[in-house]
């Protein structure tokens, strides 16, 4: 087992339970499996994180591989919606979890999207992520100023010294380094265009955008006066400029909190982390090390599950994996289409729900379900299952996940309610088997499952 | 550069959703910006396509006067008189309702005693004795597809603008349709016009009051603080699973509302979230479940009788709105977009005749409706396009982007007559198009004080610089 650096923020304390190795899961991958947690809990707190944190060689992917409706293969570049259910797939089946997490969330912090490149790109920018998902966010933002599908959805192309496009110029500030305000004025945001200047690319009817490249011709090699600072800055600069401003580590900090735990993070907390980020020259990993093993990721407030996780643990928790295309649409209507953010400052993690939304994630259920619903018409299911084995038999099809007693009085009141509408002989097994199959369904649809 | 010019007048499949089936048929990833990269963000991004209830949650529906939709009134009182109301059972609604494409004027209300017209459009032109006189210029004949509206301006019923549009036409779909989704010549405006009236009207708790009856949130709804909804018909909210039916269904969902119910004031923030959405979702079933037989059919019966076409549910959806006015739902602006797209590049009367047919009868059929059950005086109908089209008809039979169109309001309130004058063909702009005689941000202006009874200025940028219009008697 890789070993972990010491956390220079605090770590929890006593016992790591099968509870505390639920949440890791959750937050920092696409939920267990059934035994998975009982299994991660084993390893103990340090261990259990540096097995997300620190994976080892390329990721394997474990399972059924996905195919669509009609049992052809994923096209993720030719097929609408492939592409979502090709990294579901990655999300359900590979073994290095916080590798596919991290990389979400870098698709939210850099939000690209499908509606201004194309499929092939994003999925290019999406590679390039996860290669860099644990590594320096430094050279992480030099890729995205680089990266063609961004270089696209923000302009970059047509920011050149004739016309200056202050797109990326304000973005790279105010979403991804800085945050709105913190430190730069409208002068910034203009000199960081001229700055950024100088990207191209080709277009054919044929192969629509390709041959991205820096041209030093279109590039305004002038000077430039960023934060007070005078130089012939180019991109790179950019990017320096931005991760070495002060108030960037205090964003990135607060932000990659954020993203793991409810709860605001406590002033020491920050202090101590941006210390530790600055000094190891924009590390990812010390950071995401610290925030897993905080006290407050284990026993703060719960976390509404974001829907493309929520999707992924289904299949996870069912022991299924992507089996129809279906899952691009679900992913659309329960507010996640992956490769496709509602806007430049990605997804808001703070309001998934809503009637709509909740309305897909019980289509999503279903959906995860279809091959392991039993049939009304078994000739062979226990006819004389009582309301509380109904409940058991199915908290055991998910892996006796922890659900509050209220909760678990409205399923047990469900079940006996169902049986009273036995009536005639004949219904006896139909109306048990269907019991089953709704409660099932019903447990992934609960406010503590939903939530972690 | 990157990019590309913008097409002139693209246009097979020229809205999102059309673009996009046209797009997967073709084994292609569909991108929006390929297809015109002058389209402006649409308003309401990111909040499209969504099947049901859109936008912030909330808690929903109170019902006046169940008893009056003659079926399931039982079971609508009990289950959503517990909600509580806002909303006055006399308050107005506007129905907004969008031909989508820019239909053409010149068939609609047809010059058919114009010499240049029969010149420029020499396969296309209609003759007088295809449609119905128009009393108010004896120029002009209503066409043959557009027998409703000739029925319901005979009524006096019917307000028409034959030139209505706005200066420096953009002659882009998405630009112009935009311009009037959110009322104003302003890409950078998102949230509708409608919109904005809901947030300044609206509450936080009735995602009803702006209703789009389309698969998705039509943008002149896009609000930017109230909830808003979006559903095709009443009677087709519904949620399923595999191998589960009958009542143990029905416990299934009651089940899952409950446990809603059950945890919607936990401490916990997350899990609020969940459970408020949960019983929400209860809420809204249960409002709408009368209007749902257990076959999935529609409960109510509308007093007249609509049009019925293979093509378009356009009429019953007409029919289903009708009945949840006269519910008592707390509707105030509802949105449809019928299914005939009117962008007629080629064999215009193709499309164009079944297509307005179907719409004008089914809007002259709401019109009875609502009379018929008494509520037609809270009711105005504004039928609108995004351009009209080019005077000079092209060599396919059909028509190009076009600027000034033809705009109408229905209702027994409102004035009934025309209002600006039909744009002669003489004095066309300098592409061929229909000059404008009346700017619809100054009909938005005098809807809002007229109807709404409301400030347009705190709807409309620069409110006080477009001409008003007596619309409403």
């Amino acid at each position: 087992m890789p070993s972990i650096p010491s956390s220079p923020i605090a770590t929890l304390r006593g016992r790591f339970t099968e509870k505390h190795a639920t949440r890791l899961l959750w937050r920092a991958g696409f939920g267990p499996k059934p035994g998975q947690a009982k299994r991660l809990a084993a390893l103990g707190l340090d261990s259990a994180v540096a097995s997300l944190t620190r994976p080892r060689g390329r990721a394997r992917l474990i399972g059924r591989a996905p195919h669509g409706e009609n049992g052809l293969p994923l096209d993720p570049i030719d097929v609408w919606g492939d592409d979502h259910c090709w990294w579901l797939d990655r999300m359900v089946r590979s073994d290095q979890q916080l590798v596919e997490r991290m990389t979400l969330i870098w698709h939210s912090w850099f939000a690209t999207s499908i509606d201004g490149a194309t499929a092939a790109l994003m999925l290019r920018q999406n590679r390039m992520m996860r290669a860099r998902a644990l590594g320096n966010f430094h050279d992480l933002l030099v890729e995205v100023t680089r990266d063609p599908a961004m270089l696209l959805w923000l302009s970059g192309t047509e920011n050149n010294k004739y016309s200056p496009n202050e797109n990326y110029g304000r973005e790279v500030m105010e979403l991804f380094t800085l945050g709105a305000d913190r430190g730069y004025t409208q002068h910034d945001v203009h000199e960081q265009a001229r700055a950024l200047t100088g990207f191209d690319n080709r277009w054919s009817e044929g192969r629509g955008p390709y041959d991205f490249h820096f041209d030093p011709e279109l590039h305004d090699t002038g000077v430039k006066r960023i934060f007070g600072q005078r130089g012939r800055f180019n991109y790179l600069d950019t990017c320096r400029l931005c991760v070495t401003h002060r108030t960037h580590p205090s964003f990135m900090v607060t932000k990659l909190w954020g993203y793991f735990v409810a709860d605001p993070i406590p002033a020491g907390v920050l202090r101590a982390l941006e210390h530790t980020y600055v000094r190891s020259g924009f590390e990812i990993r010390p950071l995401v090390e610290a925030i897993l093993r905080h006290p407050l990721f284990y026993e703060g407030a719960r976390m509404v599950i974001p829907p493309a996780v929520f999707c992924a643990g289904l299949l996870r928790g069912s022991g299924n994996t992507v089996q129809t295309n279906a899952w691009a649409w679900i992913g659309e209507q329960t507010g996640q289409r992956l490769f496709a953010p509602p806007n430049v400052a990605g997804w808001d993690y703070a309001h998934w729900l809503d009637t709509s939304r909740w309305t897909a994630r019980f289509q999503a259920v279903n959906y995860a379900l279809e091959k392991n619903t039993i049939d009304p018409e078994s000739k062979t299911y226990d006819i004389h299952e009582n309301a509380s084995q109904a409940l058991a038999r199915a908290l055991a099809f998910w892996g006796h996940p922890e659900l509050s007693a209220t909760t678990k009085d409205e399923l047990r009141a469900f079940s006996r309610r169902a049986q009273t509408r036995i009536r005639a002989d004949w219904e006896q097994r139909p109306y048990r088997v269907m019991r089953q199959n709704a409660l099932r369904a019903l447990i992934p649809t609960t406010p503590d499952w939903q939530t972690c | 550069m990157a990019g590309r010019p913008p097409a002139e007048n693209c246009c097979a499949g020229f809205t999102r959703t059309e673009a996009m089936r046209a797009a997967i048929a073709a084994g292609r990833q569909p991108n929006p910006r390929e297809w015109d990269p002058r389209m402006p963000i649409p308003a309401g991004t990111g909040m499209d396509r969504r099947r049901f209830m859109l936008g912030a949650a909330g808690g929903l529906v109170s019902v006046y006067g169940a008893g009056r939709l003659g079926v399931g009134g039982r079971a609508l009182a009990e289950g959503i008189a517990q909600a509580a109301t806002t909303q006055s059972p006399s308050s107005p609604i506007l129905v907004s309702i969008f031909l989508a494409g820019g239909i053409d004027a010149l068939s609609v209300l047809a010059p058919t005693q114009d010499p240049t017209y029969r010149k420029l459009r020499p396969t296309l032109a209609l003759s007088p004795s295809d449609g119905t006189p128009f009393a108010e210029d004896p120029r002009l004949s209503w066409g043959p597809a557009a027998t409703g509206f000739a029925q319901l301006h005979g009524a006096g019923k019917l307000t028409v603008f034959p030139g209505i549009g706005y200066r420096d036409p953009d002659m882009s779909h998405f630009t112009s349709r935009h311009y009037w989704e959110v009322g104003a010549a302003d890409t950078r405006v998102m949230t509708g016009w409608l919109g904005r009236y809901l947030d300044q009207v609206g509450t936080a708790a009735n995602p009803l009051q702006g209703l789009s009856m389309d698969s998705e949130m039509n943008p002149t709804l896009a609000t930017a603080v109230n909830p808003v909804a979006a559903m095709d018909l009443p009677e087709s909210f519904s949620l399923w699973l595999h191998d589960v039916w009958g009542d143990v269904f029905s416990l299934t969902l009651d089940a899952a509302s409950s446990m809603g119910d059950a945890h919607r004031r936990a401490a916990d923030p997350a899990l609020a979230q969940v459970a408020g959405a949960a019983s929400e979702v209860g809420v809204v079933r249960r409002a709408l479940a009368p209007f749902r037989n257990a076959d999935g059919k529609p409960s109510y019966t509308a007093p007249v009788s609509y049009p019925t076409d293979s093509k378009s549910d356009f009429p019953q959806r007409l029919a289903g709105l009708a009945a949840m006015i006269a519910a008592g739902l707390p509707l105030r602006c509802v949105a449809l977009t019928p299914d005939t797209q009117f962008d007629t590049h080629a064999t215009q009367s193709e499309t164009f005749t079944p297509g307005l047919t179907t719409i004008s009868e089914a809007i002259a059929a709401f019109q009875a409706d609502l009379e018929a059950r008494g509520i037609a005086d809270r009711v105005l109908v504004h039928v609108w396009s995004e351009f009209g089209r080019r005077a000079q008809e092209n060599g396919g039979r059909g028509t190009d982007h076009g600027a000034a169109g033809v705009g109408m309001l229905i209702g027994t309130r409102t004035t009934g007559t025309m209002v600006g004058e039909w744009p002669a063909l003489t004095n066309l702009d300098a592409n061929g198009n229909q000059k404008e005689n009346v700017d619809f941000r100054g009909v938005y202006c005098s809807l809002l004080e007229q109807w709404f009874d409301h400030d347009a200025a705190s709807v409309i940028p620069d409110a006080r610089t477009f001409a008003r219009y007596q619309l409403i008697r």
